[in-house]
């Protein structure tokens, strides 16, 4: 039974103040607008049931050049809503210095939806399975969200607050993610990024992970793990984090050693509930996740490669 | 003696043995193949089918809601009770409905169907329409339906049971406590649904015409006949007098691997009572989600080996249980139960064989026709177990094979005497060596014993097959097949014939093997479009019969034609023509006769070989003309941080008698290989109360370019001038056969854990290692 | 609720009347009569309605058309008119096939035709975007990774897309 989007409302304003207008008279009335860019998972949707007509209008974003463009600024790499994914690939600084962004860009879709799907997009539309969002949050990125009111920032693991449910009010918009570069202090950090999908290319996750871990003087001083499609949001261990945070690294000083990583994974283990769906099971779920915990951790390497 | 897929073997002057360019080639990479949703005829509108939605029931009635927005009086609606003729899909059993009228017997099964010009708000009706259906307990597992708890099928859930038996194995079991050279060996294995998953969805154009309410059928489709059948019995018309009233066309068809065998009857039905109801063409076509959920699939099956094995690794005896979901109705079961059946002992040479097979009644939707047809099943579990057999006998599994394979005097299960030479064993040697197996094998122990090891396991497996050539024992007998060729008025060999192409090639080969056979250039002759009204019945496109033996008939029909011209003078006898002189001289001969080109024409009837005795009701004789064998190699990587798979290597080598189009049956392996990899590493049709959970792309599993390795294919060459050289044995099934019992047993040589299920996930992987204390 | 959108489709301007959301796919092939983009899943899986739009790869049942606007579209129709010895102009004989289309021709790699426009709409893109030498399986099989093919088992498109690549840069 598909749906057939041409039946929807379709607003293409030329300017982000036009835009916002609209999501603020939307907003007014309890029809919320949809904001509308690559289109790559809400044509998904549309097309999967008969259109409800009745919803509010779809604002396309795509006639808005401010949410073009990549800035490169001293203490963050910006991106606009707009940027795609092969976009940002193709970015010489995010390629040099968020490698494991480019890693989730790449395994999502195909070239052809790398082409169209943007990262705005696919934080705002919040599955859990979503590939950008735990690598944002491992990165520590943030989110502008503005409107006709103003514009705030929210961290991104405190951007989506439960099953499709995001910080987003009806009138805002996601319009830029800032992406905080490693200073010079920080060159410890090492990130780490695996997607366990469903075949190599065209995949959804399974379960995917992205992790950042900074050591300074033989200890963990920071960490961030975060996971996609283990929990109904795209997930950060915090209580993993908390432990793991103070603790000495490992002879190599590239990681946890070998007992603080079991007890990580332990307490992991006892945290996640995964389901079972068509996709995988609860049981494979919660045993790779806590794989890619340990692996990472305990990895001698840099960033790793999706499959 | 062999030739590796690239090779060229092309024979002077002929066309058969050569890489002929597809026909129809350069339309489909300019996008001017015309595919059935490709057609608008004037005044069309679309139509949509409502299904039950509950597994089984009876229908009470269907309400069309005056509160849900939907304006009724413009749609046309069909029910049962507008069937002029017959409410049944004539196949084997005319059990089933074009649209319920009583019980519903699945989750899809076709309740009514609308027609409406705009398509959004024919979605909307669809959703709108209530069906009063009181539940009925539904069949959901194989095993429920083997309980007989609840009988929706004849009186024990069977819709056809077989039993074979040759020699005797209740006698030789008797021995096996006594006798401590004999071993006995069991095992249990089971397949899941596969969904054919041709890129173009389902899809007809019906139109009638008005003052005579004769209909016309066009879309995607492998057996025009069938359907035309169809349509005769639903509309009534009277067979013979007035076969003419229901015509149907083949359109480019996107894809059939046997999903478009018997499902599209029901749907070209469906368009065609829309249609005349409507008194304007109707499309109909399926959405993915549709496709998938609604229409037939791959049987699941489970199979038992009971297995006596002798000191000398020779087999002794065979006691086989084969049993397939067949869905809710009968459809094609029996048949494929009977092909299931027929290979269940596999290429293996055996005194003492029994093989009791069902097919059982389900609540699924009706599975069906699907590439390999049974054998895919039944040879997963012969060679998974011919794997356990020879573990209990401790020899490697080549060896325990060389020792049983059939040879030339062998005789089968079915008691059918090996007439044909037999390369099996060269076969197997073959595959070995492409694939590097013994190195490979001393690679992937190293790696595994290694650090490297603890990060992925390597493993390597074989699979030794064969498959049954064309149809199963009369099957061609009781056909008796027509094809013809005649004069295009370009002066071309044009040939007639119901057969379709479908992606295989069939159109350009059956060119090739006429434009031989009336010695000219594979230009001069060229296949008509399937259309009722203007070809004969060739039978249906399966079975791998287009090339065998509609091609054997096409051949005799355009070596009589050529003979009418060289008779005439127009051509010399023996001499072979360019394509210019043999158009120039078709023309001058219907010319000279005063007749339309068309008029020259030629037909032949099948005629089945002498020798070929079989017996439906014993199960016993010759059951296939002949056989075509293989032995496919697999080697895998697991990453043993996520079970994911990759399959590093495949071999796929066979004897299929003459090759006709290196290319094309190189990709016919090759294809088929890759779904079969799909089959055993990735799609699992997930049911759920019934019905196929996951009937999307995104979460049906088929592989990518970057899921698959270079599958390596080669074909083995019997020495010139034999007559296993000369026949031609079928491609497109085989692939399907051997490639998951390969790859399950390279899991099972990287993991030391069995699999005796399809598909393999990384899930299943991981809980057949956990069940095993989780370290491989 | 139609919209009256402007864009170039295979290098003619095209001017159409209709609903903003509507999916290029649709546009492409109701209401300008380019059946050559298939459609085979509707959620852009399959790759059969790839097309591109201003250079890029897209799956066209994804793209509402009011997003093409003022933009460029190449369809498979379009493809041959684009090849080596196309611009003949002779109307009455279609234009010579695209080194890419011949190199399927030869190469086996289309078998029922569906998924075929796509491919090859995916190897123009691919093939525009790299270095002639630097072409490599594994790139191919990235690059068409979003076209889903159930007859070829891909070799014969690999090796299609490997022939193309040495040839002449279209």
């Amino acid at each position: 039974m598909r749906g057939h989007t041409a039946e929807l409302e379709f607003l293409s304003p030329t300017t982000l103040d036009d835009a916002l207008e609209h999501f603020a008279r939307g907003a007014a009335c309890s029809k919320p607008a949809r904001a509308f860019a690559g289109g790559t998972d809400l044509m998904v949707q549309l097309g999967a049931r008969p259109v409800d007509v009745s919803q509010g209008p779809f604002v396309n974003l795509s006639c808005l050049a401010e949410l073009k463009t990549i800035d490169v600024r001293e203490d963050a790499v910006v991106l606009g809503a707009l940027t795609t994914y092969a976009q940002a690939c193709a970015h010489p600084v995010v390629a040099a210095e968020f490698p494991a962004l480019c890693l989730a860009a790449r395994a999502t879709g195909a070239p052809a939806i790398q082409n169209r799907g943007t990262f705005a997009g696919n934080i705002a539309n919040s599955s859990p399975a979503a590939d950008s969002p735990p690598v944002l949050m491992a990165l520590d990125a943030s989110y502008e969200l503005t409107s006709a009111r103003g514009r705030r920032f929210v961290h991104a693991d405190a951007f989506h607050l439960g099953y499709k449910k995001t910080e987003l009010a009806p009138d805002e918009l996601l319009t830029r993610i800032f992406i905080p570069r490693r200073n010079s202090l920080e060159t410890e950090w090492r990130m780490g990024y695996r997607k366990v999908g469903t075949r190599r290319a065209q995949a959804i996750s399974k379960v995917a992970f992205a992790g950042a871990l900074r050591t300074r003087g033989g200890m963990i001083i920071d960490v961030r793990l975060c996971y996609a499609s283990i929990a109904p949001v795209p997930l950060r261990v915090r209580a993993v984090e908390n432990f793991l945070r103070g603790k000495p690294t490992s002879a190599s000083g590239t990681g946890a050693t070998e007992t603080d990583a079991q007890a990580a994974v332990a307490l992991l283990r006892s945290l996640l509930c995964p389901i079972d769906d068509v996709r995988s099971t609860a049981d494979y779920r919660k045993e790779i996740a806590c794989r890619l915990l340990a692996d990472f951790l305990l990895s001698e390497s840099e960033e790793r490669s999706p499959t | 003696m062999q030739v590796t897929q690239k090779a060229r073997v092309a024979r002077e002057g002929t066309e058969v043995g050569r890489d002929a360019t597809r026909k129809e080639g350069a339309a489909k990479l300019r996008g001017e193949a015309r595919y059935v949703d490709d057609v608008r005829l004037p005044n069309m509108i679309f139509g949509v089918t409502v299904r039950s939605q509950v597994p089984r029931g009876r229908l009470c009635g269907l309400t069309f809601p005056q509160d849900a927005g939907i304006p009724w009086e413009e749609f046309v609606v069909v029910t049962a009770a507008d069937i002029p003729g017959r409410n049944a899909v004539p196949l084997l059993v005319d059990d089933q409905p074009f649209l319920a009228f009583n019980i519903v017997a699945h989750r899809e099964e076709p309740l009514c169907l609308l027609a409406h010009a705009n398509r959004a708000l024919l979605e909307r009706a669809r959703d709108a329409v209530i069906a009063h259906i009181e539940p009925l307990p539904a069949v959901l597992t194989l095993d429920e339906a083997l309980s007989g708890n609840e009988i929706i099928s004849g009186s024990n859930n069977d819709l056809k049971s077989i039993l074979m038996e040759k020699g005797d194995v209740e006698g030789a079991f008797s021995k096996a406590g006594s006798d401590p050279s004999l071993t006995l060996v069991e095992g249990s294995y089971e397949t899941e649904a596969q969904e054919q998953l041709y890129i173009e969805t389902n899809g007809m154009i019906a139109s009638a015409d008005a003052s005579t309410g004769d209909v016309t059928v066009q879309g995607s489709m492998q057996c025009p006949y069938y359907i035309h059948g169809a349509l005769m019995a639903a509309f009534g018309f009277q067979p013979g007098a007035e076969d003419s009233r229901a015509r149907v066309i083949q359109c480019e068809t996107g894809g059939g691997f046997g999903g478009k065998e018997e499902y599209p009857s029901l749907l070209a039905v469906h368009a065609a009572l829309l249609a005349r109801k409507a008194g304007r063409p109707v499309k109909m076509i399926y959405d993915r989600g549709e496709d998938m959920a609604a229409t037939t699939k791959r049987h699941p099956s489970r199979t038992k080996h009971r297995t006596l094995v002798d000191g000398d690794g020779k087999l002794v005896a065979m006691d086989v249980e084969f049993w397939l979901d067949g869905g809710a109705y009968a459809t094609l079961s029996a048949v494929v139960l009977s092909r299931g059946s027929l290979h269940a002992s596999g290429p293996y040479e055996c005194p003492n064989v029994r093989i009791r097979s069902r097919a059982l009644a389900t609540s699924h939707p009706p599975h069906g026709a699907f590439r390999g047809f049974g054998a895919p099943q039944s040879l997963f579990a012969i060679e998974r177990h011919m794997d356990v057999v020879a573990k209990a006998c401790a020899l490697t599994p080549q060896e325990l094979r060389q020792r049983n394979v059939l040879r030339r005097g062998s005789t089968t299960a079915s008691g059918q005497k090996i007439k044909e030479d037999v390369a099996l064993d060269v076969l197997m040697r073959m595959a070995h060596e492409d694939i590097r197996f013994d190195e490979r094998a001393r690679e992937y122990a190293a790696h595994n014993a290694s650090p490297a090891g603890l990060r992925t396991r390597k493993g390597l497996g074989a699979a030794t097959f064969f498959h049954g050539a064309g149809f199963t024992g009369s099957g061609e007998k009781n056909l008796a097949s027509v094809a013809a060729v005649d004069i295009a008025p370009c002066g071309s060999l044009r040939i007639l014939v119901a057969s379709t192409e479908m992606g295989q090639g069939a159109h350009t080969i059956l060119a090739q093997m006429a434009a031989d056979a009336a010695d000219t250039e594979v230009d001069a002759a060229f296949v008509a479009t399937p259309d009722t009204a203007h070809v004969p019945d060739s039978g249906p496109t399966v079975a791998s019969r287009t090339t065998m033996i509609v091609g054997g008939l096409v051949e005799k029909a355009a070596r009589a034609l050529r003979a009418e011209l060289d008779a005439g003078g127009f051509l010399s006898a023996g001499t072979h023509a360019d394509a210019d002189s043999f158009r120039k001289a078709a023309l001058a001969a219907a010319a000279q006769r005063n007749v339309a080109p068309e008029a020259l024409r030629q037909e032949c009837q099948y005629v089945p070989p002498s020798g070929l005795i079989w017996d439906d009701k014993t199960y016993r004789g010759d059951a296939y003309p002949t056989f075509a064998w293989a032995c496919y190699a697999a080697a895998v990587s697991v990453d043993l941080l996520t079970y994911e798979v990759t399959v590093e290597a495949f071999s796929a080598v066979q004897d299929i008698g003459k090759v006709i189009n290196p290319l094309f049956a190189a990709g016919q392996v090759e294809g088929g290989v890759v779904q079969a990899i799909g089959y055993a590493l990735s799609e699992k049709v997930a049911w759920k109360n019934g019905v196929m959970s996951n009937a999307r792309l995104t979460n049906y599993i088929i592989p990518t370019a970057l899921d698959v390795p270079r599958i390596s294919v080669r074909f083995f060459e019997h020495p010139k001038g034999t007559p296993e050289a000369q026949t031609p044995k079928g491609i497109g099934e085989l692939p399907m056969d051997g490639v998951a019992p390969a790859l399950a047993g390279a899991l099972e040589d990287a993991l030391g854990v069995s699999f005796t299920r399809i598909p393999i996930l990384p899930e299943d992987i991981f809980q057949a290692l956990q069940a095993k204390g989780n370290t491989p | 609720m139609n919209n009256t959108l402007k864009f170039r489709v295979n290098g003619d301007d095209v001017e159409v009347a209709v609903p903003p959301m509507a999916r290029l796919l649709d546009v492409l092939r109701e209401t300008l009569g380019l059946t050559g983009t298939k459609e085979g899943c509707g959620e852009g899986e399959c790759g059969a309605c790839s097309v591109l739009v201003d250079g890029v790869l897209v799956n066209s049942c994804l793209v509402p058309v009011a997003q093409v606007q003022g933009g460029e579209v190449l369809t498979i129709e379009g493809v041959a008119l684009h090849g080596a010895g196309a611009g003949a102009g002779a109307a009455a004989t279609p234009p010579a096939l695209h080194p890419i289309q011949s190199a399927f021709l030869q190469c086996g790699g289309a078998q029922c035709g569906i998924c075929t426009p796509g491919m090859v709409m995916a190897t123009v893109a691919f093939l525009q975007d790299s270095q002639k030498g630097t072409v490599t399986e594994e790139s191919i099989r990235e690059a068409l990774s979003g076209n889903l093919c159930r007859c070829t088992g891909y070799v014969k498109i690999v090796d299609a897309v490997l022939a193309a690549s040495q040839g002449a840069k279209p």
